[in-house]
């Protein structure tokens, strides 16, 4: 995976709080074994009609919003089931960064996993960005090593991302990679701490 | 100052800590199905690593089986799915409880009947519902598949520590209202992220005096508050329930397990980060009637209108469930017709809710225009509740009798809720499209669903006769 240091893109408002993992990539899409190649189901069930046309009245269908590469968002995004398949549908479509109030602990993660980057930012920063992308898209710049957003307008937020995350998603390490690195102490604990070795 | 089960588990676990990283956890139970693991493995199959512990490693199938004719699938994506876990599980030593299996069934289900779930076990699986295995005082969560590869590989994760919520019930249950109504109604009273960063445990007399299948449904519905893990302190109901199964620890090793079990229990003056507490005696059987978990109300109220919500928000999303439902503000829950009914899924698909469902039907007859279905959670519990002739008093009301699998909860498989219809399920989430592409999901108790199955709309169970076995 390759690092996320800045990052400018096309910013697009969803304004919908609680949008859950099953609304993000719908179930049908689960049985692949793939990692890849489900950009063309995100938000299936909200982007197209019944009879397969896109539906118009969509967020994302709004022919200026086509190309985006950020979205923002309301309030616990990313909520209900754990599938992974949700960041990969959402990278897979373009996006690199997610902007909402709050997200769901296992979507959260999910997303550092892949390279792409959940901010929390306050409700009242999201409302100004959601009321801004409502009337068109517009461009915001994020920087992860200062941890900040801007919009060009003067707009500027400070987010969080705890430390060792930050430092994963910039270098776009294998996790695995460096967990192996302490295999001594994996190999100590399960000899000296594991009850079920040692009761 | 006493330390919470939460505490004492999660220090018992860090195999590596270091300032300004997470605590690298060690996982003592890995659970496996076939959607969230493929992935998984060829993610190690390309950087030619291994499972490093096959023997903490459980693997089954139940996202997309088949409930009926389960060998023939039509669907070859999901068959490639089911296959594809059979030749990982084969080329990477891991023990599957395959298709054929009698101990095949939803992961959540089998996972404490095979007494693999156990007390101060940290156990993981690529499923939100992960939580259910709280109920034994284990500390479990949901994860996503780089999660899956990452503990396959390393029987470690990297994690921040939760906060800790204690949640209290204290009181007792009224008749007709059982575990799944409680779960609802901190779910309508506290939202859908009031757990979010949070694990919780689940205490005070209501909780103590629950059975297994009780508790696990409680804990399997802490994701839908945004909680990772919920769980409850070990007791005697806990050791009973584990005692002789196939793989809890035998005979003398069970007796010094359960004196190490007991030290688990939270302490009775340890310090929580948030405490809430509720009354049994307030809660009443609940019906869902929106498009997520905390959009749910009392069996005998009504939905509720805008002026009931404050925020812009709250309000569009009231409308918007509203609009997806074909329901109005206001309107009387127990008007609402069902056309479906689903007695199933990790939540309520357990001896006891096939129990709760059959009492209920015994001897009645389903409405017409309401197609039922029962999917036991496991082939242990369908073989059980068949020994008990809860099949037959079952398929004599007009229920069909499926094999085990998440069947409807998700309809992964061919069990669909069609578009419009409404379903009165045991399940866990109404989000939209769940159970089809425009289906109408109510989340409520085997009983109620049982009940509305036979009046082909909602009532109130407490006002059937047959309420005091209920």
């Amino acid at each position: 995976m390759s690092g996320f240091k800045e990052f400018t893109g096309k910013a697009v408002a969803m304004d919908r709080a609680n949008v859950d993992t099953d609304q993000i990539i719908p179930k049908q899409f689960l049985k692949r074994i793939e990692k890849t190649g489900f950009g063309k189901y995100l938000f299936f069930d909200w982007r197209y009609n019944a009879d397969g046309s896109e539906n118009e009245q969509f967020e994302l269908n709004r022919p200026e919003n086509k190309g985006a590469s950020i979205l923002i968002a309301n309030e616990n995004f990313g909520c209900g089931s754990s599938r992974e398949h949700a960041p990969w549908a959402l990278l897979d479509y373009g996006f690199k960064v997610i902007i909402a109030p709050s997200f769901a602990d296992i979507f959260y993660q999910n997303c550092l996993k892949n390279g792409m980057l959940p901010i929390p930012l306050k409700q009242e920063q999201v409302d100004y960005l959601l009321e801004k992308g409502k009337k068109q898209p517009f461009v915001v710049h994020i920087n992860l090593e200062e941890q900040k957003v801007t919009d060009g307008d003067g707009f500027e937020a400070e987010f969080e991302i705890h430390a060792y995350w930050k430092k994963m998603l910039i270098n776009g390490w294998d996790e695995i990679e460096i967990t192996l690195q302490l295999k001594d102490k994996i190999e100590e604990f399960e000899k000296t701490k594991d009850p079920y070795t040692i009761l | 100052m006493g330390k919470s089960i939460i505490d004492k588990i999660w220090e018992k676990h860090v195999v590596h800590r270091e300032e300004g990283k997470p605590d690298l956890l060690y996982i003592d139970l890995h659970l496996v199905h076939e959607v969230t693991s493929p992935q998984a493995f060829s993610g190690l199959r390309m950087k030619n690593r291994k499972v490093r512990r096959p023997d903490k490693t459980f693997a089954t199938m139940d996202h997309n089986v088949p409930t009926i004719n389960r060998h023939i699938i039509n669907d070859e994506i999901a068959l490639n799915q089911m296959t594809t876990l059979e030749k990982n599980c084969a080329e990477f030593g891991v023990e599957l409880a395959g298709i054929d299996s009698p101990y095949q069934g939803i992961v959540h289900v089998i996972g404490p009947e095979l007494g693999l779930t156990q007390p101060g076990k940290t156990i993981v699986c690529g499923d939100s519902h992960t939580s259910t295995h709280g109920a034994f005082g284990a500390l479990a969560f949901g994860i996503g598949t780089s999660e899956v590869e990452h503990v396959l590989a390393t029987q470690t994760i990297w994690q921040n520590k939760p906060k800790t919520l204690k949640l209290e019930i204290n009181g007792k249950l009224g008749p007709g209202v059982s575990a799944k109504d409680v779960i609802l109604y901190i779910l309508a009273k506290y939202g859908v992220n009031f757990g979010t960063g949070y694990v919780i445990e689940y205490a005070g007399e209501v909780v103590r005096n629950m059975s297994m299948e009780e508790r696990m449904t409680i804990c399997n519905m802490s994701i839908e508050g945004g909680a990772r893990a919920g769980l409850v302190s070990p007791d005697e109901t806990t050791f009973e329930y584990l005692r002789g199964r196939k793989y809890a620890p035998q005979g003398e090793k069970f007796d010094k397990f359960v004196e190490y079990w007991k030290t688990l229990a939270s302490d009775e003056d340890a310090e929580y980060d948030k405490v809430i507490t509720l009354n049994g005696e307030d809660i009443a059987p609940m019906v869902s009637w929106g498009t997520n978990p905390s959009m749910t109300s009392p069996v005998d109220s009504t939905i509720p209108t805008m002026e009931d919500y404050k925020t812009e928000i709250e309000k569009s999303s009231l409308k918007r469930a509203l609009e997806y439902m074909g329901l109005k503000e206001g309107q009387k829950i127990e008007d609402i017709k069902i056309q479906h009914v689903f007695i199933g899924s990790c939540t309520n698909s357990r001896i006891e809710d096939i129990r709760a469902a059959a009492k209920v039907v015994k001897g009645k007859k389903v409405h017409p225009g309401v197609r039922a279905l029962v999917v036991p959670g496991s082939q242990q519990v369908k073989k059980q509740a068949e020994e008990e002739g809860l099949d037959k008093i079952l398929t004599e009301a007009g229920f069909e009798w499926r094999e085990s699998g998440c069947s409807m909860c998700l309809s992964m498989n061919a069990d669909v809720v069609p578009s419009g219809e409404h379903c009165a399920s045991t399940s866990n989430r109404n989000f939209e499209g769940r159970q089809g592409a425009g289906a109408r999901t109510h989340l409520v108790s085997p009983a109620m669903a049982a009940a509305a199955a036979i009046f082909g709309h909602f009532v109130d169970i407490r006002k059937l006769t047959t309420v005091e076995s209920v």
